[in-house]
């Protein structure tokens, strides 16, 4: 039999399959787990419009949902246009420059940088590297030194009182003296790295360290005694027995303090970059706020979504590590 | 020679563990010795010690008075030479069966075996308990019996002088128990592995043991009484329940746990059971005088 009569269609019964399928496929989507969200964000929305437009400022009413919808697409364009005009300005100069070398071959050309302004999303990709160097910098001392706790009764004593008093200090009080101190001491002609650059991720590492410190020694304290006896028993030598038992018993609890660390390095990034204007997400927010243009309100609430947005990607961006890291597949993750 | 036989010496040994009102004395003078090749179970009460006694043959533990030699060399520190294996089977959840195995091969036979030979060995211990079928699979996927079994396997790969096996069968089922204990009885007669055993269960002691070290209640818990079990190899379970020979030594191992050193437990049920019963005979009383009080008045 043919699947279609003359015209293409279906014949009625095979439709009525196909739409019974469909609709068990649309209700085996875990209707939970995206209409509720929804319904969710949805409400909140409402919520925030209503109350934006009761709320009257000295920079115009309070931005509702679809202004800054709108400013979002401002910053795209803006965007878009920033890069129509840097290409240009390349352009120009390798015209310029060809022309210079037909004139007389030996000529020396140069090529000069693009300075223009900064937009949002040049802001969010100077953020992101910074909050991932200060990130990643952090866990590197800080994943060695909470196994040494963990492991040795006597480190841990030592280190205690330490990370308990510079834990609560907030890593803003510490930004004029890591600006004088990276100032005074990283001078190069050439600079690899920008100086706002190592200051804001210094700031970000000194907020880093804690919670991945505190949570790998706890991991690491306490790995099950009897896993721990195998290993005496075995004789492993110290670097096998953290690589083979340690490590993978405390992955877990690594993660939880990278969790940790990263989300409260990502809040302090914005304060640090808002404070001592470094470029940044935080930057564009304390830029906007002293322009002071009507639309000033609805482009620091883009900014604050996506902050927020972003937020979120890092720490799923370490739950996928994590998932794939671990050797226990099974655990639920949230 | 007397030297000879003394394969395994336990001498006066007794620990201290310190505690916030002093040093708590678990074991006092405990002493006995093991021969090569025989497999003798500890048995006591829980709680009066005998897996610290273990521990201190393991050299988890360090015996705060006296000592222990093994085949002339006094223990100091954990090795492969007294392998435990665990009840909780201590398996790395994240290592594969064979991964399980290899980590303690690869150590002890590092330099002596090739690549090729620590691999064969791996799965010729894992034949052994017959878990070569499932050499790839993490633990969580296999039974808890599949898992004591790769602990066994894990414990003869490293070949140990002495396998100290920890209540290895108390987390299992009475059939999976008994699968295992044959199957350990089985390897230990095929390799003449010496074997310590701890375990609570007078069937298993009596069944599995060529001698039943039997532990006293704690604090300063010592060795009771030692009995040495005379039947012959291999043992049947179900033609040794039968057997006068084994009920009569099971019986004295039950004296001993529940009539000799045992009675400050079996005095507190009697007395517990007695006072139960007065009082039920009281009430019985109550009820008699009563009714037939009801049955003056009417």
């Amino acid at each position: 039999m043919n699947a279609t009569d003359s015209n293409g269609n279906l014949p009625i019964p095979r439709m009525a399959l196909i739409s019974q399928s469909f609709a068990r496929s649309i209700r085996s989507i875990d209707i939970k787990g995206v209409v509720y969200p929804l319904l969710g964000i949805l409400a909140f929305c409402l919520l925030w419009a209503l109350a934006a437009s009761r709320i009257d400022t000295s920079l115009g009413q309070f931005p509702g949902p679809s202004q800054v919808y709108s400013q979002a697409l401002v910053l795209a364009d803006e965007h878009q246009a920033e890069r129509v005009k840097e290409t240009a300005f390349y352009q120009r100069q390798e015209k310029r420059n060809a022309k210079k070398l037909a004139k007389d071959p030996d000529a020396t050309t140069k090529i000069r940088k693009y300075t223009g302004k900064e937009t949002f999303f040049d802001q969010i990709v100077t953020s992101l590297k910074t909050v991932m160097f200060g990130f990643l910098a952090a866990s590197l001392i800080a994943i060695p030194a909470g196994i040494a706790c963990g492991l040795s009764d006597g480190v841990y004593k030592a280190m205690n009182p330490l990370i308990q008093i510079f834990k609560p200090v907030s890593p803003l009080a510490w930004l004029p003296l890591i600006t004088m101190v990276v100032s005074a001491s990283y001078v190069s002609e050439s600079p690899f790295f920008e100086k706002s650059f190592l200051v804001s991720a210094f700031t970000v590492s000194l907020c880093c360290l804690w919670p991945t410190l505190i949570n790998t020694a706890v991991g690491v304290a306490n790995v099950g005694k009897d896993l721990l006896n195998v290993s005496r028993v075995i004789q492993l030598p110290t670097i096998t027995h953290i690589r083979k038992i340690i490590l993978p018993a405390s992955v877990p609890m690594i993660f939880t303090g990278l969790r940790l660390s990263l989300a409260t390095g990502w809040m302090v990034l914005i304060a640090a970059e808002m404070l001592s204007q470094n470029p940044g997400l935080g930057k564009f927010v304390w830029d906007e706020f002293q322009n002071g243009s009507s639309d000033s309100l609805a482009r620091i609430m883009v900014a604050v979504v996506v902050i927020g947005l972003i937020g979120f990607a890092l720490d799923r961006l370490i739950l996928v590590i994590q998932k794939t890291v671990s050797w226990d597949k099974l655990a639920v993750l949230r | 020679m007397s030297l000879k036989n003394k394969f395994l010496e336990i001498s006066q040994v007794g620990i201290e563990f310190p505690t916030p009102e002093g040093p708590f004395c678990a074991l006092k003078g405990v002493d006995f010795s093991i021969d090569e090749g025989e497999f003798v179970s500890i048995i006591g009460h829980s709680g009066c010690g005998k897996s610290t006694v273990l521990n201190i043959v393991a050299g988890l533990y360090q015996a705060t008075q006296g000592g222990v030699i093994l085949d002339g060399k006094e223990v100091n520190e954990p090795g492969p030479d007294r392998a435990v294996v665990f009840q909780s089977h201590a398996l790395m959840p994240w290592l594969s069966v064979y991964e399980n195995v290899a980590l303690g091969v690869e150590q002890v036979f590092k330099g002596r075996k090739s690549r090729s030979e620590m691999r064969a060995w791996v799965e010729h211990n894992l034949c052994l308990v017959k878990m070569d079928h499932a050499m790839n699979k993490k633990p969580h996927e296999i039974s808890g019996g599949m898992k004591q079994r790769v602990g066994i396997a894990r414990c003869l790969a490293m070949q140990p002088k002495v396998m100290l096996m920890d209540e290895p069968f108390g987390a299992l089922d009475a059939l999976t128990r008994a699968n295992l204990q044959d199957s350990v009885m089985e390897i230990q007669k095929e390799l003449n592995t010496t074997v310590i055993l701890i375990t609570h269960d007078v069937d298993e002691a009596v069944l599995m043991s060529d001698k039943i070290v039997m532990m006293s209640n704690g604090p300063a818990a010592k060795v009771g009484e030692i009995l040495k079990i005379e039947l012959d190899r291999p043992r049947e379970r179900v033609a040794l329940s039968k057997s006068d020979q084994f009920n009569h030594y099971r019986q004295q191992v039950l004296s001993f746990l529940y009539e000799k050193k045992g009675v400050v437990k079996l005095e507190d049920e009697k007395r517990k059971r007695s006072s139960s019963a007065a009082a039920s005979l009281n009430a019985d009383l109550a009820d008699a005088s009563s009714t037939s009080l009801e049955d003056q008045i009417a």
